[in-house]
C-alpha cells in the first residue's frame, strides 16, 4: 500500500490520540495504586502522581487488621464462588433444553424471557418478594434473584445450538439416552463456554452492590463493595461510617486507595482470561439473538 | 438449527396422534425436568414482582398484603406529579439521560473508527485491551478512583489546578459538577467496551469496496465517510434505539455511589429516589407507581423510536 504524506501524518495523529486515550484509562488506576503505597505526608502535599512517594505498606497493614474488611471479603467470596456455581448450573440447565427442537413450547418460553429483558418490575415488588421468601438479610438475596441473566442465557443457548449435530447424531445411534447425551457429549464439549460464562458471572457477583444495599441491613453480611463505598466516602459529610475511627489515625486517603486496590485485585487477576474469551462469546450471542 | 436426525425421526408433531405425542414427551422427559428450576426462576423472580406491581394502584399495607389492601386507582400517579420534589427528580433524570445520549453515545463509534485506522496489529490489540478494562470495575471502584482523582486535598486534578494558580475545587461537594461527573465516569468506564460491536460491524464490511474506492482515488478519510459510516449505520441505529429505551434507566449504582446531601439536588434520579422514598421511608405504593411510570415511559420511548426509525431508515428492533 502506498501512503501519501497527508495519510502518514493522519496515521501518526490517530496513533498519538489512541495512545492518549489508552493512557487516560490506565493512569487514574496507576494514581490510585501509587497513593496506596505512599506516606500520608506525601499524599497530602500532593507529591504523589504516578509513583509512590515515601514508600509504605502501612495502609495495607492497616486495612488488613480491620476485622470488618475481612468479614466483607468473606461475604463477597461466598457470593462469588458458590454463587457462580449456582449461576452456571441454573443457566446451563435452562439453556440446554431451550436449544433442543425436542423441547416443545421453547418459543413461548424464549419470548417470556425476552420480555423480562425489556420490562423490569419496580424495586418495591421485588423487595416484597425477597421479604416474603424470607431472604432478607441473608446472602441468598445476593445469589438467587440474579441466578440467571437472560442475556447470558441467550448466549449459552446459541453456543449449545452450534454444537456439531453429527456428534449428537452418533450419540443417539449408539443408544445414548438424554442423560448420557448431556453428560458425555454436551457438557465436555461446553467446557470453554462454561469457563467463560463462569468468569462473567463471577465478575458480576464480585461487583454486586445494589442488591446488597436493598436487601442487606446486617453489618456482618455486607459484601466488600458496600464496605468499600462506606470507607471511600466516609469523611465527605460527617461520619456515615459506623467504624469511622478506622480512618483517623493513618492517612485517610492512603487507606481508601489501598481498599480500592484490594477490591480490584481479583478482577485484575481474571481480566486476561475475560478479555480472551469473552468478546468472542459476546459477539456470537449478540449476532444470534 | 434443522439437523437431519430430528427431522427423520418423527412425523411433524401437529399430525401425531395423542399417544405419539405422549411417547415423544416421555422419551425426552429429562429435557423438561432439567428446565424446571430455570423456568421457575423466571416465574418467581421476574413475573411475580411484575404482577406485584399492582400495589401501585393500592394503598398497600404490609400487614394486610395485596389482597387486603384498599384500591385507590391512579391516586399515587396524580400525587407524583403534584410533588415539586418529584418534578425536580424527573428533570434530573431526563437531563442526565440526555447528556449521556449526547456525549456518551457517539464516543464508542468514534473510538471504533479510530481503532480501525491503526495498522500495527499488536499496538491495536494493546490499546483495545486497555480501553475495555474499566468496564469490569464495579461502579463503587470507579467511584473510588474518581473520588481519589478529584479530592480537594490529595487528588491529581486539584494539584494540576493548583499548578495553574486555581483554587482547589471540592467537585463532589458542589451540585454544579455532579451531572458532568456522572456522564464523564460513564464515558471512562464503558466507551471502550462499546466499541466491540462497532468493530465487529466494521470487520464485516466487504474489503472489495475499499479496494474499489482506492482505485477511484478515495483517501482514507473519504473511505471512512463514504463506506464505513454508511455501512455501520444499521448497527448505530439499533444501538441508538436500545439506548433510548434505557433513557431513564441510568442505573442506581452509578448515581448512588456519588450521591451526597451536597450534590443530590442536581444528582438524584428516579432510581435513587425510589430507593430512598420506598425502602428507607417505606412509601411502598407510591414508589411502585413511580417505578411503573419509569418503565412505561421507557417502553413508550422504545416504541416511538422504533416507529420513527422504521419510517426514516428502514431499520428497526422488531
Amino acid at each position: 500500500m502506498i501512503f501519501t504524506k497527508a495519510e502518514r501524518t493522519g496515521h501518526a495523529l490517530i496513533a498519538a490520540a489512541m495512545c492518549a486515550i489508552g493512557l487516560s484509562m490506565v493512569l487514574p488506576i496507576v494514581h490510585v495504586i501509587a497513593q496506596s503505597f505512599s506516606s500520608s505526608v506525601a499524599i497530602n502535599t500532593g507529591q504523589v502522581t504516578f509513583w509512590p512517594v515515601g514508600w509504605t505498606t502501612g495502609n495495607y497493614g492497616f486495612i488488613l487488621r480491620d476485622p470488618s474488611i475481612w468479614l466483607a471479603f468473606r461475604n463477597s467470596l461466598i457470593v462469588t464462588v458458590p454463587g457462580t456455581l449456582i449461576n452456571l448450573a441454573a443457566t446451563a440447565s435452562l439453556a440446554y433444553p431451550l436449544s433442543r427442537r425436542e423441547y416443545l413450547g421453547r418459543k413461548l418460553i424464549l419470548l417470556l424471557i425476552l420480555i423480562t429483558l425489556i420490562f423490569h418490575a419496580p424495586l418495591i415488588p421485588n423487595y416484597l418478594l425477597i421479604k416474603e421468601l424470607g431472604l432478607l438479610n441473608t446472602l441468598w438475596a445476593l445469589m438467587l434473584p440474579s441466578a440467571i441473566s437472560a442475556f447470558n442465557l441467550f448466549v449459552m443457548r446459541s453456543f449449545f445450538m452450534n454444537l456439531p449435530a453429527e456428534l449428537m447424531d452418533s450419540g443417539k445411534m449408539d443408544g445414548c439416552g438424554e442423560l448420557r447425551l448431556l453428560w458425555h457429549i454436551v457438557l465436555p464439549l461446553s467446557r470453554p463456554a462454561m469457563a467463560t460464562m463462569g468468569i462473567i458471572y463471577a465478575v458480576a457477583n464480585w461487583n454486586t452492590y445494589s442488591a446488597a444495599v436493598y436487601y442487606i441491613n446486617k453489618r456482618t453480611l455486607v459484601p466488600l463493595q458496600v464496605r468499600l463505598r462506606e470507607i471511600v466516602f466516609a469523611d465527605m459529610f460527617g461520619s456515615s461510617d459506623p467504624n469511622g475511627d478506622l480512618l483517623t489515625q493513618l492517612s485517610p486517603e492512603g487507606v481508601k486507595m489501598a481498599v480500592i486496590v484490594v477490591a480490584t485485585v481479583p478482577i485484575m487477576l481474571v481480566y486476561p482470561f475475560l478479555q480472551k474469551h469473552f468478546i468472542q462469546g459476546m459477539l456470537v450471542g449478540s449476532i444470534k439473538s | 438449527m434443522a439437523s437431519k436426525w430430528e427431522a427423520a425421526e418423527h412425523v411433524p408433531f401437529q399430525f401425531a396422534t395423542a399417544r405419539q405425542k405422549r411417547a415423544f414427551i416421555r422419551k425426552h422427559a429429562l429435557l423438561y425436568i432439567i428446565s424446571i428450576p430455570g423456568v421457575l426462576f423466571f416465574l418467581v423472580f421476574k413475573y411475580i414482582p411484575l404482577a406485584g406491581s399492582v400495589i401501585a394502584f393500592q394503598n398497600y399495607n404490609i400487614f394486610r398484603g395485596i389482597s387486603g389492601s384498599p384500591w385507590v386507582g391512579l391516586e399515587h400517579f396524580q400525587r407524583m406529579f403534584a410533588y415539586t420534589e418529584f418534578i425536580g427528580i424527573l428533570k434530573n433524570t431526563l437531563l442526565i439521560g440526555l447528556y449521556d445520549l449526547l456525549f456518551a453515545f457517539p464516543v464508542p463509534i468514534l473510538l471504533a473508527l479510530l481503532l480501525n485506522e491503526l495498522r500495527v496489529a499488536i499496538f491495536k490489540r494493546i490499546i483495545q485491551t486497555v480501553i475495555y478494562m474499566p468496564h469490569f470495575l464495579s461502579w463503587v471502584i470507579v467511584g473510588g478512583i474518581i473520588v481519589g482523582l478529584l479530592s480537594p486535598t490529595s487528588g491529581f486534578v486539584n494539584h494540576m489546578l493548583k499548578m495553574f494558580g486555581i483554587e482547589p475545587i471540592y467537585f463532589l461537594g458542589e451540585k454544579s459538577y455532579i451531572r458532568s461527573i456522572l456522564v464523564g465516569a460513564g464515558v471512562w468506564r464503558d466507551s471502550g467496551w462499546g466499541t466491540i460491536i462497532y468493530l465487529a460491524a466494521i470487520a464485516g464490511i466487504n474489503p472489495d469496496l475499499y479496494e474499489a474506492a482506492q482505485i477511484d482515488g478515495a483517501s482514507r478519510l473519504r473511505q471512512t465517510f463514504s463506506i464505513t459510516v454508511p455501512l455501520i449505520l444499521p448497527t448505530i441505529t439499533i444501538l441508538f434505539l436500545l439506548h433510548i429505551g434505557n433513557f431513564l434507566d441510568f442505573g442506581f449504582e452509578r448515581v448512588y455511589v456519588f450521591l451526597n446531601p451536597l450534590n443530590s439536588e442536581n444528582g438524584e434520579i428516579i432510581d435513587t429516589y425510589v430507593y430512598r422514598a420506598g425502602l428507607v421511608d417505606r412509601q411502598y405504593s407510591y414508589t411502585t407507581a413511580v417505578g411503573l411510570f419509569k418503565s412505561l415511559v421507557g417502553l413508550a420511548l422504545i416504541m416511538i423510536g422504533n416507529a420513527l426509525s422504521r419510517r426514516t431508515t428502514g431499520e428497526s428492533l422488531y
